[in-house]
């Protein structure tokens, strides 16, 4: 299955959303597109007519600020209509960070940075607790990586050698005041993932076929957790957005709305 | 408290295994019997905080009941965020339980005080919170917290010191007071490890002729409303009573309800100064120091219910 369009369907709904919410983050969301169609499209084990199944493999946006990205895939994926995206970031809608229960498939409530991997551990070992053969993907910012909660997890899983768990790192290379390097440098982030016990791959992010061929690799090591570094580009899929901070922030207006969704046919 | 937190929530486990302990490396010579019945079922995730709560939620939301024990401070003030969001946002079952409540760890300073967790705890949507005042309620407030389906926070004070002050076990109801004295002059609101203080000052009042009603609140969240509106109703002079800063506990959640009920009482709040103690010194130390023992009390009291 080509998810080329899929790919393209999720980045026009993010776009739309950004649009008629008037909501930041559009850039955040863009860069990870191509992971979540991997992973909602190919790599998990889910149905989105039953969003509760107990043996449901698992997903959280520790990143909470790209439930844009989130909710778009949700939607293409079929787990709801479209049309709700529309509520998204209006008053009584959807909030701007990502919220279980607003709606089906959300697994867990973030939006502050370094709290989904702990709650990806404690699913992770949920599965041990009860042989489940569930895995739980976590999506995190590179920027996200610089709070010290991401590294109690990271110790812990490698320790629990829990390797039914996934992290994701959309390292798009810019947080939101600066680039990652200038910052808060995070390399070599994968021998520091490795050193905390880790199995680490690193992949670029927008390449489906490279993903899809490393998702059907896990665990990568058996008895260690999985960490995928996913090289990728801030503002993905919009010339005018791709590797430019303001649109961390920026909404599109109509126009630029219309330009984006042009390049996007 | 501590034995018996433990010996209640070991008997709920045998009959729910969806009940899982989790700590920050706490609990040396309070959880090791729960261990070793059930080892699958006590994670020690090592002296980090905020994981032992996030992973607690992440617990909860496949289907555990999940206890995080630790300090008081630790268990509330540093993964404060993640108990905030992925707690009681997620609305979850997961109970956090502090052991030494107020003074308890008189000498170790400050750090290990807790003075301010009723405040934060209390302030958090969706939070239950417990203070029991001797090892009866807290087996009572063990039970309760299970039974209730979101987030709850037990406030524990010694591991087996703390005196036993209730003569049987009382009637516990979520949001009611249990009444142990009963007189027309006053009453006092008290709750946690002050309730034997309490009871003590009462009964030296007692002598000098002023006769005084003692409620225990060991449910602290949601409060007894209805008892302060029915004491500024009466006009009856009341206090409260906490090891914890005036600030926050139930001195100020009495004064919410009275401020805004339309009458008028005389009303004191008791408690811990706006300020940390920095001098060493043992619990009965720090509580003579902030007229928290038995004798001051009854000092205090006397003065505010005299007619």
């Amino acid at each position: 299955m080509d998810l080329q369009p899929t790919a393209r369907e999720i980045r026009k709904k993010i776009v739309r959303m950004a649009t008629s919410g008037k909501s930041s983050h559009i850039g955040t969301a863009l860069s990870t597109v191509e992971i979540l169609a991997s992973l909602y499209f190919k790599t998990m084990r889910i149905n989105p007519l039953e969003p509760q199944d107990p043996s449901r493999d698992r997903f959280i946006m520790s990143k909470g600020h790209g439930c844009l990205a989130l909710y778009a895939a949700l939607a293409e994926r079929g787990f709801f209509p479209a049309d709700k995206l529309s509520a998204f970031y209006l008053d009584g809608g959807i909030p701007g960070h990502a919220t279980r229960d607003c709606l089906p498939g959300v697994e867990a409530s973030t939006g502050s940075l370094g709290h989904g991997l702990p709650i990806g551990v404690g699913m992770a070992l949920a599965a041990k607790m009860d042989s489940r053969h569930y895995r739980t993907f976590v999506l995190l910012g590179d920027g996200e990586c610089d709070e010290g909660s991401v590294w109690e997890a990271a110790m812990l899983a490698g320790h629990k050698k829990l390797d039914n768990l996934i992290a994701i790192i959309d390292y798009n290379k810019l947080q939101s005041f600066g680039y990652t390097k200038e910052v808060m440098d995070l390399e070599p982030l994968s021998a520091k993932w490795e050193s905390f016990g880790w199995a680490a791959s690193e992949v670029d992010g927008h390449d489906l076929e490279a993903l899809d061929g490393l998702f059907g690799k896990l665990p990568f090591s058996p008895g260690k957790p999985s960490v995928v570094i996913a090289h990728t580009v801030k503002g993905k899929g919009v010339s005018f957005m791709e590797n430019r901070i303001e649109w961390h922030y920026k909404s599109p207006n109509a126009e630029q709305e219309k330009m984006a969704l042009e390049e996007l046919k | 408290m501590r034995s018996s937190f433990i010996r209640s929530l070991t008997e709920i486990a045998r009959k729910d295994a969806r009940v899982i302990v989790v700590t920050p490396d706490m609990g040396f010579s309070v959880l090791e019997k729960f261990r070793d019945e059930f080892p699958g079922r006590l994670i020690n995730a090592g002296i980090a905080e905020q994981n032992s709560v996030g992973l607690a939620a992440g617990l909860a939301l496949c289907g555990k009941i999940v206890y995080v024990y630790s300090i008081v401070p630790f268990v509330t003030m540093r993964p404060f965020e993640q108990v905030r969001v992925d707690v009681c946002y997620q609305n979850l079952p997961v109970k956090l339980v502090g052991s030494g409540g107020g003074l308890t760890y008189g000498s170790l300073g400050p750090t290990h005080h807790s003075i301010e967790d009723i405040g934060l705890m209390r302030g958090l949507p969706n939070m239950t919170v417990y203070c029991p005042g001797d090892p009866i309620e807290a087996e009572l407030c063990t039970q309760s917290s299970h039974a209730i389906p979101g987030p709850a926070y037990i406030r524990l004070a010694k591991g087996s010191g703390d005196p036993i002050v209730h003569k049987s076990k009382p009637d516990f109801r979520l949001g009611k007071a249990i009444q142990l004295r009963s007189g027309p002059d006053g009453a006092i609101l008290v709750t946690g490890n002050l309730l034997g203080n309490a009871v003590a000052a009462t009964e030296e009042l007692s002598k000098e002729g002023v006769s005084c009603s003692v409620f225990s609140l060991p449910s602290v969240k949601p409060i007894d409303s209805e008892l302060v509106l029915k004491l500024a109703q009466m006009g009856m002079p009341f206090v409260t009573l906490e090891e914890h800063s005036v600030i926050g506990g139930i001195g100020s959640a009495a004064s919410e309800i009275l401020a805004e009920s339309g009458f008028k009482t005389k009303f004191r709040r008791i408690g811990l100064p706006d300020r940390f103690a920095k001098e060493a010194g043992s619990q009965d130390y720090l509580r003579k120091k902030f007229g928290l023992d038995a004798s001051s009390l009854a000092k205090t009291l006397q003065s505010h219910f005299k007619k």
